[in-house]
C-alpha cells in the first residue's frame, strides 16, 4: 500500500490550507470590526457588541461595522461558491456570476422589487434569486443550443448583462428613489448595509452553501463530462439545473444587499484551484472561506486607503479583477493554440 | 447481460444505426469494429441509454432499459467514454467516484468503497498513481486510472470506447490483457477498437459495423474467413501462423 501515505499527505495538506483560511477569515473579520475611519479601542468594540449601554462607539460597531463585516464575509463566500458552481456546470473557466449575467439578472430583479415594494426588504433576496436564475438559465440555454465556445459564452453573458443593466437604468429613471438604500448599486459596495437587510439574505445563503457542499461528489462527476457522469448514474440534466439554481440563490442573495460586485466569483475559485485542485469538496470549502477573506479584506482596504474618504469595494474589486480576467483570457487563448 | 434488439438510432433515410440485434455475453470479450463514422460509439451509448433511441429495444438483465433509472443502469454496466476529461483531482478520488452508483445516505463514500477503489487501482496496476493528480499523469497512466474507475463500479458488463487509442503498444497490450482477465472473471467486456490485429487476436467475438448496420457477428476466425473485413475496410486482411498464434496484417487491395 504505497498509495496511502501520498493521499493522506494530500488530505492533511488540504486540512492545513482550510485551517489557514479559517484563521484568515476570523482575523479579517476581527480587523474589520476594529478598524475604521473612527478609531475605537478594542475594549470599546467588545463593550459595544455586548454591553447594552448606548454609546457612540456601540452605535458605530453595532450599526456600521458589524453589518458591514458580516456582509463582506457572507457575500464573498456566496459569490465565490457561486463562481465554482457555474464554472463546473458550464465547464468554462471564464464563467462567473458577474461574467454570465447572473449578477445583473439579480440586480434587475432587486431593483424592480425595490421599486414596486419599497418597504419590503425581505422580498428583495428572493426576487434577486429569481432574476439570477433567469440569467443563468438563459446562458445555459445559449451554451447548449450553440455548443458555444468559451468566449462566445462570455460574450453572450456580456450581452445579457447589457440588457439587464439597461433595465436597471430604466427603473432608476422612473423611480429614482428605488435603490436609495444602496450607496452605489451598480458598482457594488458594503456601506449602508443593515442587519435587517442581511437577515433574509443570510437565511438563503447559509443553507445554499451547505447544499452546495453536500453536492460535491455530483459536481466532481459533472466535471468529467456529461456522458461519463450519466454513465455513473447521475441525472446530469437535473443536476445542472439544480446546481444553477443553487448558484443563483447564492449570487442573488449576495447581490440583494451588496449590489453588483464583480470578479469575486471569478478570482477566488481560480486562486483556490491552484491551492487545492479541482476536487469540489475542498474547493467549495476553501472558496467559501477565501471569498469572505478577499471581499471583507478588500472592503477594509477600501475603507482605510483614503480615510476619511471611502472607496466602494466594488471599485477596488474591478481594479483587481479586470487585469485578472484579461490574464485568464490570454491564458485560455494560449491553451487552445497549444492544446 | 446487455442486449439490443432491432435497434434504430437516428432519423430519416440514413439513420446512424439500423436494425442492430446483438448481445454482449458474460465471460467474453466482444470487439466492436468498423470504419470511422459507422456508429460504433453510438452503439455503446445507446446500449446504456446515454442517447435516445428511435426504435427497437435495449434489455439489461432482461429488463427494458427504459424502465431503469440511470443509477440502476450504472450498477449493471460501466462505460468508459471516448473523450475523457482530465480534472485536477487525485487518481484515487477519481476511482472512488466509480462507486457513485452505490452512494446512499449520508452521501459519503463508505470504508468499503475506499477498499474497492484501492483494489481496482491495484487491478489496473495503478496503485502507485493513487495520490497523484490526474492532470499530471501521462496518457497511459490516465487510461489506467479510468479503467480502474470502471472496475470500481463493479458491474457485470464493461463497455469501453476506444480504450487503446493514443496509447503505446505496450499499454495497448496491457489493456487487452486486463480485458481478458475481466472476462475470465465472468464479466462481459465490450471494446471499440481500431487496430484489427489487436481485435482479432484479443477478442472472443467480433461485431463488425459498417454504414450503420451490423455486417458480421462471430468469432474472429469466422469473421476473417468470411472475407467481409476486406470489403468493409477496403484493404486485404491476411494472417500468418506464428508461435504466438495467428497474426493479422493489412495490405492495400490489389488494383
Amino acid at each position: 500500500m504505497k498509495s496511502l501515505p501520498t493521499s493522506s499527505i494530500q488530505r492533511s495538506n488540504h486540512n492545513f490550507i482550510v485551517l489557514c483560511l479559517l484563521g484568515l477569515f476570523l482575523a479579517v473579520g476581527t480587523l474589520s470590526l476594529l478598524l475604521g475611519p473612527e478609531s475605537i479601542a478594542p475594549g470599546q468594540v467588545l463593550q459595544g457588541l455586548f454591553d447594552p449601554a448606548d454609546t457612540i462607539a456601540r452605535r458605530i460597531v453595532l450599526y456600521v461595522r458589524l453589518p458591514r463585516t458580516l456582509a463582506g464575509l457572507l457575500a464573498g463566500a456566496a459569490l465565490a461558491c457561486a463562481g465554482v458552481i457555474v464554472q463546473v456546470v458550464l465547464s468554462n473557466p471564464l464563467a462567473a456570476p458577474s461574467t454570465i449575467g447572473v449578477n445583473s439578472g439579480a440586480g434587475l430583479a432587486a431593483a424592480l422589487c425595490c421599486a414596486l415594494l419599497p418597504t419590503n426588504l425581505t422580498a428583495v433576496p428572493f426576487a434577486a434569486f429569481a432574476g439570477a436564475f433567469l440569467g443563468a438559465v438563459t446562458v445555459l440555454a445559449i451554451a447548449q443550443r450553440t455548443g458555444a465556445s468559451r468566449l462566445t459564452l462570455v460574450l453572450a453573458g456580456l450581452a445579457i448583462s447589457g440588457i439587464f443593466s439597461a433595465g436597471v437604468d430604466t427603473i432608476l429613471t422612473f423611480v429614482p428613489e428605488s435603490l436609495n438604500g444602496y450607496s452605489d448599486f451598480r458598482i457594488g459596495g458594503l456601506d449602508g448595509v443593515s442587519l435587517k437587510q442581511l437577515k433574509p439574505a443570510a437565511l438563503l445563503i447559509l443553507p445554499a452553501l451547505l447544499a452546495s457542499l453536500s453536492l460535491h461528489n455530483e459536481l466532481d462527476l459533472l466535471a468529467l463530462g456529461q456522458e461519463q457522469a450519466q454513465a455513473l448514474g447521475l441525472s446530469a440534466k437535473k443536476l445542472r439545473l439544480a446546481a444553477l439554481g443553487l448558484s443563483s440563490v447564492l449570487a442573488g442573495a449576495a447581490v440583494s444587499f451588496c449590489g453588483l460586485i464583480g470578479f469575486v466569483g471569478l478570482m477566488v475559485p481560480h486562486i483556490m484551484r491552484r491551492l487545492v485542485g479541482e476536487e469540489s469538496g475542498p474547493l467549495l470549502l476553501t472558496c467559501a472561506l477565501g471569498g469572505g477573506v478577499v471581499l471583507c479584506g478588500c472592503d477594509l482596504l477600501a475603507r482605510l486607503l483614503f480615510a476619511p474618504y471611502e472607496l466602494p469595494v466594488g471599485i477596488l474589486m474591478s481594479l483587481l479583477g479586470g487585469p485578472f480576467f484579461i490574464w485568464l483570457l490570454l491564458r485560455s487563448r494560449g491553451g487552445r493554440h497549444s492544446g | 447481460m446487455v442486449e439490443v434488439r432491432n435497434l434504430l438510432v437516428g432519423y430519416g433515410e440514413a439513420p446512424v444505426l439500423s436494425d442492430i440485434s446483438l448481445a454482449f455475453p458474460p465471460g467474453q470479450v466482444t470487439g466492436v469494429l468498423g470504419p470511422n463514422g459507422c456508429g460504433k460509439s453510438t452503439l455503446l451509448k445507446a446500449s446504456l441509454g446515454l442517447i435516445p433511441i428511435q426504435g427497437g429495444q435495449v434489455l439489461v438483465d432482461g429488463q427494458d432499459l427504459a424502465t431503469l433509472s440511470p443509477r440502476e443502469v450504472a450498477q449493471r454496466a460501466a462505460y468508459l467514454a471516448q473523450s475523457r476529461s482530465v480534472p485536477s483531482i487525485t487518481a484515487r478520488r477519481m476511482v472512488l467516484h466509480g462507486r457513485f452508483p452505490y452512494l446512499s445516505y449520508p452521501r459519503r463514500y463508505r470504508p468499503e468503497d475506499y477498499r474497492m477503489a484501492d483494489q481496482a487501482l491495484q487491478w489496473a496496476d495503478a496503485s502507485d498513481l493513487a495520490g497523484r493528480s490526474m492532470d499530471r499523469l501521462s496518457g497511459g497512466q490516465r487510461q489506467k486510472v479510468y479503467l480502474a474507475m470502471a472496475l470500481a463500479q463493479d458491474t457485470q458488463t464493461i463497455l469501453m470506447d476506444e480504450p487503446t487509442t493514443f496509447l503505446d503498444i505496450s499499454h495497448q497490450l496491457e489493456v487487452m490483457a486486463l480485458a481478458r482477465r475481466l472476462a475470465n472473471l465472468g464479466r462481459a467486456v465490450v471494446l471499440v477498437l481500431h487496430d484489427l490485429d489487436l481485435a482479432l487476436r484479443g477478442c472472443d467475438r467480433i461485431a463488425l459495423l459498417s454504414g450503420g448496420s451490423l455486417r458480421a457477428l462471430g468469432s474472429p476466425e469466422e469473421v476473417f474467413l468470411n472475407g467481409v473485413l476486406d470489403e468493409v475496410f477496403h484493404v486485404r486482411v491476411g494472417r500468418m501462423n506464428t508461435e504466438e498464434g495467428w497474426q493479422y496484417y493489412c495490405s492495400p487491395l490489389p488494383r
